[in-house]
């Protein structure tokens, strides 16, 4: 009979290992999936695993879809380990590309153009304070009225995503845009300023990196990072220590609706350069993946936001090359994470083979 | 008149999923289990029971089959949650984020379906009554079912010596462990249960009320389901009663649009979760109340000493 036995220690070579048996078990099953479809197993992984890798222009796309991952998935990363759970990190992109784009929108329709040294500032600025402001509906809620910031958080997705939608229905609707509900496409000095010529590729990439090596001095190297983390690992002590669970929760929820919304903002004025109803396609939830396969760890996000891109990007390959339909990404994506969770089971325990007609000692 | 009499129809007809959902999630929380796969559960039931409904135009068979499948699902939740003691948080989203993905994957192929509008059942004698018998008798059998579902929980729950142990599980698994009631077995019994009501829920959504599938059709009733238990402070009749206020709500939105009141189409689509937001807010707006009514052990996993 096989036995789960607790180990004395969290293993940490399991740690590391199980989101690498997690993606096994997933391309194992995705192999079967591709069968059942009637599809070439083989060729099918490579559309998910290999192709998006093939050549300059798709790797350049692979990190574009990457940054906006990133950036999400490591503010999510902070709440997480201070136990808040906000999963509403999908509003709060909205509400940062929103507020970003809306700055960016007024500056074209005002017809004032800025030199991108600073309108681009003010655009990303404008996206985090959005993302912070949605953020800030979730933490007020929790702390004052002790509400779930699990339910509120994701009720406000909903309510971002009709906001975008009656803006973009009526207010901003571009007067010359054949009715479409989109808005106008923003000045050029607006623009996030693309890194490699011939590919979409922007500054965005490297803001997203240099926000990995600031949250890494934050988590690892600063003391308000460790009294977040205590307080989600043993609130008891926490308390104990005096550190404020108020303040744990408002640092976690404005870091996080932040980059959110500076996602949003690098979105709106990277690769999309206006603003339409389908600004996000569930980007918001996908980082939450990306958050929990990266480890919560800043330099395991990287990979994982890479990795999770990678699946996006097969996934329209996919849908192009071999007619596959474009939903099964979001299955992937889906039993990733379960088996992701399954295997973190091994972090903790082992698995022992123990015969049942021996009595335990 | 009439148009009262078909907006309360129309209300009991919207709140329904949400009681019957809302009511295993109950169960589920009530053993100390917290299902955030609740919507994916749905969202997967909903395009089986249309699927079945679809192919072999059969009700019963729908609604089957959606049982089936929110509690298969429920089963891989459970699984996970009660033996490999994984975060229940992490977990249910995981569940909901696939469920998400595998019903748009399933479903490509009955897009933009639709499905005949199902007949209402007419109870005899009242729903010849005026006023009252159009908005209170002309509803799809699964509305008094519903009902009837919240009077068999009242029961089970509170009269029954399976309930008991139910709810000693909910509040103190090592107490009930000691006693030698298996609680990971019934654990998983309640959580399948629960995912099997979602599943019925889901159905509702795609074979009665819209009656089609597109991706993502729940859209978000399974977490203001959710919303519910708590605002419910666990008690089924406040679970309907919290179910039909919802489904009053969502009905507002479109009674309001027909009454020609300006306001755009978009506003009013927030109201439910906006209203979510706010009742959710004044419920927990005392930490006591809560603590009391809340299963103690709700969320936390439970390992049995070897």
């Amino acid at each position: 009979m096989l036995m789960l036995e607790a180990r004395p220690q969290p293993s940490k070579a399991m740690s590391a290992a199980s989101p690498l048996i997690a993606l096994a078990l997933t391309a194992v099953i995705a192999a079967l999936l591709f069968l059942a479809l009637g599809k070439d197993p083989m060729k099918g992984l490579g559309i998910f695993f290999v192709e998006p890798l093939n050549g300059l222009r798709q790797v350049s796309e692979v990190l574009l879809k990457a940054t906006p991952l990133i950036v999400i998935a490591l503010g999510l990363a902070v709440c997480y380990r201070s136990n808040v759970w906000n999963i509403g990190a999908e509003g709060q992109y909205l509400l940062g590309a929103l507020a970003g784009g809306g700055v960016a929108l007024w500056l074209t329709t005002h017809g004032i153009v800025l030199p991108k040294m600073i309108a681009v500032p003010l655009v990303l600025l404008g996206g985090v304070l959005g993302g912070m402001a949605w953020a800030a509906i979730t933490a007020v809620l929790r702390d004052k009225f002790n509400a779930s910031e699990i339910l509120v958080s994701l009720m406000l997705v909903y309510v971002a995503q009709q906001l975008v939608n009656y803006l973009v229905f009526g207010a901003w609707k571009d007067p010359q845009g054949f009715n479409f509900p989109q808005t106008k496409t923003f000045d050029a000095s607006t623009w996030l300023p693309t890194l490699l010529t011939g590919t979409r590729l922007h500054v965005g990439f490297l803001v997203a990196l240099a926000a990995v090596a600031l949250m890494w001095v934050f988590m690892f190297r600063m003391f308000r990072g460790f009294q977040l983390q205590v307080g989600g690992l043993a609130p008891a002590a926490a308390r104990y220590a005096g550190y404020s669970a108020s303040t744990s929760l408002w640092t976690a929820m404005m870091i996080s609706g932040g980059l959110a919304g500076l996602a949003g903002a690098m979105e709106a004025a990277g690769p999309l350069r206006q603003i339409t109803p389908h600004i996000s396609t569930g980007l918001g939830f996908t980082a939450i993946i990306v958050c929990f396969v990266g480890r919560l760890h800043p330099l395991g996000i990287v990979f994982a936001g890479v990795l999770l891109s990678m699946m996006l990007i097969g996934g329209e390959l996919g849908q192009s090359r071999l007619g596959l339909p474009n939903a099964l990404t979001g299955v992937f994506q889906g039993l990733l994470l379960v088996l992701l969770l399954a295997c973190d089971t091994l972090i903790h325990y082992r698995i022992r083979l123990r015969r049942s007609h021996l009595a335990p000692l | 008149m009439n148009e009262i009499a078909l907006l309360i129809a129309a209300t009991l007809a919207s709140g329904t999923p949400l009681a019957i959902a809302g009511m295993g999630l109950l169960l589920n929380e009530k053993a100390g289990v917290l299902n955030l796969g609740a919507e994916g559960m749905m969202l997967v039931a909903a395009i089986a029971g249309f699927a079945a409904a679809f192919t072999t135009g059969s009700d019963t068979l729908a609604f089957l089959a959606g049982a089936a499948a929110g509690g298969l699902l429920a089963a891989a939740f459970g699984a996970l949650v009660i033996w490999l003691n994984t975060n229940q948080y992490a977990t249910g989203l995981a569940v909901s984020l696939f469920g998400y993905g595998f019903s748009a994957f399933v479903g490509v192929e009955f897009v933009g379906k639709k499905l005949a509008e199902r007949s209402a059942f007419e109870v005899p004698l009242l729903a010849d009554i005026p006023l009252l018998g159009p908005a209170l008798f002309k509803q799809h059998p699964m509305v008094y079912l519903a009902i009837g579902l919240m009077f068999a929980l009242i029961w089970f729950l509170y009269r029954s010596r399976a309930g008991l142990v139910l709810r000693a599980i909910g509040e103190s698994p090592e107490s009930a462990h000691a006693l030698g009631y298996k609680v990971r077995w019934i654990r998983l019994g309640a959580v399948i249960a629960g995912g099997a009501l979602c599943g019925v829920a889901g159905a509702f959504l795609s074979v009665v009320y819209a009656p089609l599938w597109v991706e993502g059709l729940v859209a978000g009733r399974g977490w203001i389901a959710l919303a519910l238990t708590t605002f419910a402070t666990w008690r089924p009749v406040r679970v309907l009663l919290g179910a039909y206020l919802f489904g009053g709500v969502t009905m507002l939105q479109f009674a309001l649009q027909g009454a020609g009141v300006d306001v755009s189409s978009q506003l009013l689509a927030m109201l439910p979760y906006l209203a979510t937001i706010v009742v959710l807010a004044l419920i927990s707006r005392n930490p006591a109340w809560i603590r009391i009514n809340m299963p103690a052990s709700l969320g936390k996993s439970f390992h049995p000493g070897t």
